[in-house]
């Protein structure tokens, strides 16, 4: 590494930055400072106030500006004679195609999001272009190397699918408060505020089996000419009250779980209490958008505080009649209220609405420091990576507390796993009944979910079952929309065992197979989805009930426990010496799902970690922190 | 205790804290922010990784930050320094801490950052950053032209020297317990006491330190024709400290009397991990490192080695 060799590499080169948050801040400044002349960004996000106590580029006057174009004229400042072009993009847009991703020597990732990852690394490929991937989490890190044909490709290891719980948990036998949080979140708020049609599993299912939402599908919607408050009082009174009634109905349940307990508006806020909160019209006419809150305007003020079921049954009125204005904010403290009365329903201790909002995601745990460092790491891998210092490509490890005496561990980068199928063309399996799934189910639980394409094409041998694009005649989409409701057995060309389907993604420039394996029965709790996708990747719904289980990557490591059992022994690896996967996830944990290649799962833990305001959930926010509390 | 006291008269922390710390407040709890918010920190000597130290520190909310370093403005210090706008007709006649602490006093308006005039410190020993606590304060007056009286007002010192870092290495010792020794106590651990596979950089590092003090010149002051002098009293050393010559690579110590400037994109990596290690320190959020951290970009890796004499 002789300096006038990499200055000389550096200057010559044309890099490319995904992201300009938390890492693409540090990594866009220690570019500059590193001789790099022509860097271009992209970022779609404009900045937060809870961005600046780390995107340090970025100042309170410009909250809800444009990221990159912020961090560019930041860096300007005091590298005045570099190029930095910046676009205020979605990475994912076609304007950024393969033929954008060849004019750069190396792209530098600095994403929160594991759909954009994995459609950078697919444009990278396809370009030929390496990829230098990172991703942090509180103190921990992660920055690995991605060269096509010659180490492993962002994709090549599973990555852990968003945390999933088993339905009934959510929809009726809650035990951690987390359980709420999803329920509030995924179920309650999903439903009276999102996409009505969605299919939802609120209402709780009778002993028959049969679910109770036939009858109770229209005690969501709002009625034309009935009072806000009334509205709510039936809500609340439907999902705690009558809801938990039907659920209690269900005896087998409750055997060995303690009973819930009903709660009703009348009880919880008798008709007086419930009017005093009528200071709504003074809030809501009011035009600064961030003072609109439903505890603002219950006059209360520190989201530390726990509130009791009587305020959080407020909150819950006040903040559904608000919602109706459209405020971001109310988001939250409604969530943190219905989670919390069902929390009071089945005996679960209620939480703060800090904690809440912490627990139901847009939150990850970011250190400024930890950004600072993977920039760093970057920085130096990239340099390598343009001078083709092949044999010095590392994966480094960013850890809490050291491994073998490292705080910073590198690590050889894997070989390219033969049967990946975005980096090689071995075909995928999928098990499903394809005399009762709906082509639509393949594409939104599938192809769009778990293979992450954007602009999906769907071939079965020469014929055309499903496309995406603008440039379709009328007849082409009125054909792929009846397409998608019909069953796969069903279809034009029907789709039964044994069928090889492509499917194709023309911006992301992949393509691959799946064979078709029809099968009758499915675990509703353990495969939620119908259906199974095997091959490449493991089942989610697999991997969290089973801690042993992995993907064929082989190696198996459970991170909790090692995590207690830190290795103290100083045994030095010798340089250059390939470590093996089971080795490397025995001393590094817990693995920064979404960023490197290690297999290991925790699934005790979180699921999706990245550097910014991308959803995660802590399955069990107490243990986790008590954890570290141990641990240090 | 009188450091807890630090941050125990608690006050709630305000709505605009909570509002700008939510994320970290969520990694290290609000007592440890209040505990952050209510801290003084003193810092000798800029370079570029101490510039990145600030911005962390600066970051993370600490209640002040002190700088000390009378220099003006080389094209040295502009090198890996981003505190440091480059227009000539901004910096030109003024010191390096003036200029740095104008980039900082925007990185959070929260956070009081102030200059003292004064000489940087001239450690003994090149790169020391020691963090001191207010509570077992010893410095020694050789290493300073202040009193300990104003030393007193800080909850952690930070010494850097002024010009030595390189690409390779770095290092820093971290003081803020009892059981913590001391930055000389650490250096006099005999050498042969150490574990076989210590790091060579330590070695390596004392070599160069005692070269750099016999030769009277300024850290980092070395070239390439130092090299055979280095090497013989590498000889010597290891001679006197019954330690294998193997253990100190020559090629490493070529690559220290080479390359003396600091490597950008290590200095975040340097500064990084000092900024945690602080901000641990004050907000009383797991140990600190004990007691050494290196990191060498040639391999790649950050190691932390005990050089307490007692392991």
């Amino acid at each position: 590494m002789a300096s006038r060799k990499h200055l000389a590499a550096v200057k010559g080169a044309k890099v490319l930055m995904v992201g300009a948050g938390g890492i693409g801040c540090e990594l866009l400044k220690t570019l500059a400072l590193s001789g790099f002349q022509d860097i271009h960004i992209i970022d779609m996000d404009t900045i937060e106030v809870s961005n600046l106590n780390r995107q340090f580029l970025f100042r309170q006057s410009h909250v809800g500006q444009s990221k990159a174009k912020v961090a560019r004229e930041a860096v300007l400042k005091f590298r005045p004679e570099i190029s930095i072009t910046s676009y205020h993009a979605n990475v994912k847009d076609s304007d950024f195609n393969v033929d954008f991703f060849k004019n750069f020597n190396v792209v530098l990732n600095g994403l929160d999001n594991l759909d954009a990852r994995r459609h950078v690394n697919r444009l990278c490929l396809a370009a030929d272009v390496p990829l230098i991937e990172s991703g942090t989490t509180g103190f921990l890190g992660q920055v690995t190397v991605h060269v096509k044909g010659k180490t492993e490709c962002y994709e090549c290891q599973p990555k852990p699918a968003p945390k999933t719980y088993p339905v009934c948990t959510i929809t009726s036998t809650p035990s951690k408060f987390v359980h709420c949080i999803v329920w509030a979140k995924e179920l309650l708020f999903a439903k009276l505020f999102g996409d009505k049609n969605q299919a939802n599993d609120l209402n709780v299912r009778s002993s028959d089996g049969a679910s109770s939402s036939e009858q109770a599908e229209d005690v969501f919607e709002h009625r034309n000419d009935e009072d806000i408050e009334q509205y709510g009082r039936r809500i609340y009174d439907h999902v705690f009250g009558y809801n938990i009634e039907q659920a209690l109905s269900n005896e087998e349940t409750w055997k060995n779980r303690n009973r819930p307990r009903p709660i009703y508006s009348r009880d919880v806020m008798p008709n007086g209490l419930g009017q005093q909160n009528g200071s709504m019209e003074k809030n809501g006419a009011s035009n600064d958008v961030y003072s609109v809150s439903a505890m603002a305007s219950l006059g209360m003020k520190n989201p530390q505080d726990i509130w009791s079921l009587m305020e959080n049954s407020r909150v819950f009125l006040e903040a559904l009649k608000l919602f109706f204005l459209k405020r971001q904010k109310l988001a939250v403290e409604f969530v943190t209220s219905a989670a919390n009365i069902r929390a009071a329903s089945f005996g679960i201790p209620l939480h703060s609405l800090f904690e809440a909002k912490g627990i139901a995601g847009n939150i990850v745990h970011a250190v400024a420091t930890t950004n600072a460092i993977i920039a760093g790491l970057i920085v130096i891998e990239a340099i390598k990576v343009l001078q083709n210092d092949t044999k010095n490509y590392r994966m480094t490890y960013c850890l809490e507390h050291p491994a073998r005496k490292m705080l910073l561990m590198p690590v050889d980068p894997f070989e390219p796993n033969k049967s990946c199928y975005v980096c090689s063309e071995t075909p995928l399996s999928l098990e499903i009944n394809t005399h009762c799934t709906k082509l639509r189910d393949v594409v939104e639980k599938i192809v769009r979910a778990k293979l992450g394409m954007s602009l999906p094409l769907i071939m079965h041998g020469s014929a055309l079952l499903y496309e995406v694009g603008d440039d379709l005649d009328e007849d082409m989409v009125a054909n792929y929309a009846a397409n998608l409701d019909k069953v796969l057995s069903e279809l034009p060309t029907p789709v039964t065992s044994g069928t090889m389907l492509t499917i194709e993604d023309l911006q992301q420039e992949l393509s691959c197979k799946i064979n078709i394996k029809h099968r009758e029965e499915f675990d509703e709790e353990k495969e939620p989805d119908g259906m199974v996708l095997s091959g490449w990747t493991q089942s989610p719904a697999v991997a969290q009930d089973d801690k042993k289980s992995t993907a064929n990557a082989g190696s198996t490591s459970n991170a909790s426990s090692s995590m207690e059992a830190e290795r103290t022994d100083d045994v030095e690896t010798t340089p250059g010496r390939k470590r093996k996967l089971s080795e490397v996830s025995e001393a590094v944990n817990p693995d920064i799902p979404g960023v490197a290649g290690s297999s290991t799962r925790n699934p005790e833990k979180l699921e999706l970690v990245d550097d910014d305001d991308e959803l995660v959930i802590f399955d069990n926010w107490d243990s986790v922190t008590s954890k570290k509390i141990k641990l240090q | 205790m009188g450091r807890l006291c630090l941050g125990m008269d608690g006050e709630e922390l305000t709505e605009q804290e909570t509002a700008l710390y939510d994320r970290q407040i969520r990694v290290w709890g609000a007592g440890a922010q209040r505990r952050l918010s209510k801290a003084h920190v003193l810092v000798c000597g800029i370079t570029g990784t101490i510039a990145e130290f600030c911005k962390n520190i600066v970051l993370a909310g600490v209640g002040s930050l002190t700088l000390v370093d009378d220099r003006v403005v080389t094209e040295d210090a502009l090198s890996a320094n981003f505190l440091i706008p480059s227009d000539e007709n901004v910096y030109a006649g003024k010191t390096l801490t003036e200029l740095c602490r104008d980039s900082l006093k925007d990185f959070n308006p929260m956070v009081r950052v102030s200059v003292e005039k004064g000489r940087p410190l001239m450690p003994l020993f090149p790169d020391i950053i020691e963090i001191k606590n207010i509570l077992h304060l010893d410095l020694t007056g050789d290493l300073s032209s202040f009193g300990s009286e104003f030393y007193g007002k800080f909850d952690v010192v930070v010494v850097s020297c002024c010009s030595f870092t390189t690409k390779k290495k770095n290092e820093e010792t971290i003081e803020c317990e009892l059981h913590y020794p001391s930055f000389e106590e650490s250096i006099s651990v005999p050498w042969k006491s150490f574990p076989r596979r210590f790091s060579k950089q330590y070695f390596a590092m004392r070599v160069i330190e005692r070269f750099e003090e016999a030769e009277q010149r300024k850290p980092g002051e070395l070239s390439i024709a130092d090299l055979p002098a280095v090497l013989k009293l590498k000889k010597e050393l290891c001679e006197a400290q019954s330690l294998n010559e193997s253990h100190i690579p020559n090629a490493l110590l070529e690559r220290l009397v080479t390359d003396t400037r600091e490597f950008p994109p290590v200095c975040p990596i340097i500064g990084g991990i000092l900024g945690q290690e602080v901000i641990k320190t004050i907000s009383e959020k797991g140990d600190p490192v004990k007691n050494f951290f290196f990191f060498d970009a040639m391999d790649g890796k950050g190691i932390i080695e005990d050089v307490s004499g007692n392991p």
